[in-house]
């Protein structure tokens, strides 16, 4: 007997793992029968699945603890068992400003091309034109990452430069029509810029934060709790796309089925780049290979860590301008449910970290940690100014950013 | 009251205007193009918003409502969250509605319901649409399937008709599927079509 289960879904690269475990039948074989739901907002992903018409949903991180806390609309709680994938961001800025902050052909240094964005982000503000970026959402990873950028270099977000929402499919527009100087997106949109010629990748988020969450599998906690047999299926399911999503002999396959109508509707060959971390900064420019761009399955990239959950946490009170509260904290910990994921994948192949959190930023090279079942190896996962979060000392790392802001 | 329709779909947003105009204190404006969205909605200043969920820019919109509204008047997906059963109908019509807080309750029912029911009206108009329009390439099809039988077993028009219909018939399908089957294996063979 096969249950349905409707996960609703934006067109990104980064929403493969659900779609791959269907399409190769992970989850049929696990008695699950998916139904993927494309839409083209993020308030619409979540108002399907705070309404029933979906019972989980890929989701920018941000928004699933935004959500939970209330943060724009009444409270939900929602639950994150699965994380579908670390990073595959970029920072994309027009060609005639990236000509002047970042080096020919290749991935700028971080610190290096804010501080030369800095210098023209103050003439643009003094001129009384300041420099526009485009973010997919406000509660979106992209976000915070950029402002953790920005910020950590001296330009203030919400004074010195101006950032707004723009969805992805119009990013490519708004950067040709001069609407917005830079964006922060995922793929394939920052290709697709590259393409047309009216963008130049300067970075890859994941150069901000090496491990840095980006979207989760997202469910009302009502969900998980009526029906935990069956989300418990969906994570073995998940986990075996992500297995198959690193296979090398499956890659070409896999990019023709993510760049099917129904799903990304998008050129095949920018989703291989993309799924295999390659990226084309510059049209008429050669393809880099920056092995840390996206992870969808290695290094345990798919395990819920409540430190992340707690990261983010501590940015939406950075940037929301609210205050700090215990009780918001440890609502926000909470939607993060590594005991669900261990519980889904004990018995399995999948290696399980023996910690729900980790010091995030404080790994500088291959470091084994301890596992309860297999192996891992952890890799560094800093921020690029050599912060470190430790979710024990939550409340003074928000006071420096307070402080830094 | 003033009442926006985001619609970048002119008909659509056409058959909500002729439905809205019923009542008799609204005054409706359409903002067809995502371009200056946020500007025309300050302009615009609305008690009501009306937006199709497959539109890319409820992000965008949302943003606005949360960045500058939050001190002068909120602004929120439909006024409270006790309506759920509201909510999930809109949601089911695939319309999301946002209203300024503190906004009078019965007369956002009445709009919010006659935006639903146009919604779906509009749905109906859409399957009609894509039903004739199928039709017609079923009809096409059978035509061309005719001319092919006719051509090569040289029967006449009529015989070439009874022929699909009693395939049809014995292998338990649609006449309009067995006239598909012989044209793509007539062109595979190299006929034209």
């Amino acid at each position: 007997m096969s249950t349905e289960f409707a996960i609703g879904f934006l067109p990104l690269v980064d929403a493969a793992l659900p779609i791959l475990a269907h399409e190769h039948g992970f989850a049929a074989a696990e008695g699950l029968r998916l139904r993927l739901v494309r839409d083209v907002s993020w308030a619409t992903v979540l108002d399907r699945l705070l309404y029933g018409h979906t019972d989980a949903a890929h989701m920018v991180a941000p928004l699933a603890i935004a959500t939970t806390l209330g943060r724009g609309r009444p409270a939900q709680p929602l639950a994150v068992p699965f994380v579908l994938g670390l990073n595959g961001n970029a920072i994309t800025l027009r060609p005639d400003l990236a000509a002047l902050v970042t080096p020919d052909g290749a991935l700028g240094d971080p610190a290096r091309v804010g501080t030369a964005l800095r210098a023209i982000a103050l003439q643009r503000k003094a001129a009384g034109d300041p420099l526009r970026f485009g973010v997919v959402h406000r509660y979106s990873s992209h976000n915070y990452m950029l402002r953790y950028w920005l910020a950590a270099c001296g330009i203030r977000p919400d004074e010195d430069v101006r950032i707004t929402t723009v969805p992805p499919p119009y990013c490519a527009d708004a950067l040709e029509a001069g609407e917005i100087d830079g964006m922060c997106v995922g793929e394939p949109w920052n290709s697709v810029a590259v393409e047309r010629g009216v963008g130049v990748i300067v970075l890859a988020t994941a150069q901000v934060w090496q491990r840095g969450v980006e979207k989760v599998l997202a469910m009302r906690s009502s969900v998980l709790d009526t029906r935990r047999d069956e989300v418990e299926a969906l994570i073995r399911a998940l986990h075996r796309a992500g297995q198959h999503f690193i296979d090398e002999g499956a890659l070409d396959d896999n990019a023709a089925i993510l760049a099917r109508p129904e799903y990304l509707g998008a050129d095949p060959a920018l989703i291989r780049r993309a799924i295999t971390d390659r990226l084309l900064l510059r049209r008429e420019g050669t393809l880099v290979h920056y092995p840390d761009f996206m992870f969808q399955h290695r290094e345990a990239a798919n395990f819920p860590w409540v430190s992340q959950a707690e990261w983010l946490y501590t940015q939406m009170v950075r940037w929301d301008g609210g205050t700090h509260d215990a009780d918001a904290a440890a609502r926000a910990a909470g939607v993060f449910r590594p005991d669900v994921y261990r519980n889904a994948l004990r018995g399995s192949d999948a290696s399980l970290p023996a910690a729900s959190s980790k010091v995030e930023g404080s790994v500088q090279k291959p470091t084994p940690v301890a596992a309860t079942q297999g192996s891992i190896t952890l890799h560094s996962n800093s921020f690029f100014d050599g912060r470190i979060f430790d979710p024990d000392n939550l409340s003074a790392y928000i006071a420096q950013d307070m402080y830094a802001k | 009251m003033r009442v926006a329709i985001i619609d970048e779909s002119a008909v659509r947003a056409s058959v909500m205007q002729d439905g809205l105009t019923e009542l008799d204190d609204c005054e409706i404006f359409v903002i067809p193009d995502r371009r200056g969205l946020v500007r025309r909605i300050a302009e615009i200043d609305p008690d009501i918003v009306l937006m199709d969920l497959g539109n890319p820019s409820r992000d965008v919109l949302e943003e606005y409502f949360a960045v500058s509204r939050a001190l002068a008047r909120p602004i929120a997906m439909f006024v409270d969250d006790s309506d759920q059963e509201s909510i999930g109908a809109s949601i089911d019509a695939g319309v999301s509605a946002y209203v300024v807080d503190g906004f009078a309750p019965h007369r956002i029912r009445s709009i919010l319901d006659l935006a639903i029911r146009r919604f779906h009206a509009f749905s109906r108009l859409q399957n009609d649409l894509a039903d004739a329009r199928g039709k017609l390439a079923e009809r096409e099809s059978v035509d061309a399937a005719k001319r092919i039988l006719m051509q090569t077993r040289r029967l006449s028009e009529p015989d070439a008709y009874a022929e699909l219909r009693k395939t049809a018939m014995n292998q338990g399908k649609r006449i309009a599927d067995i006239a598909e089957a012989v044209v793509t294996a007539h062109k595979l063979m190299g006929g034209a079509a």
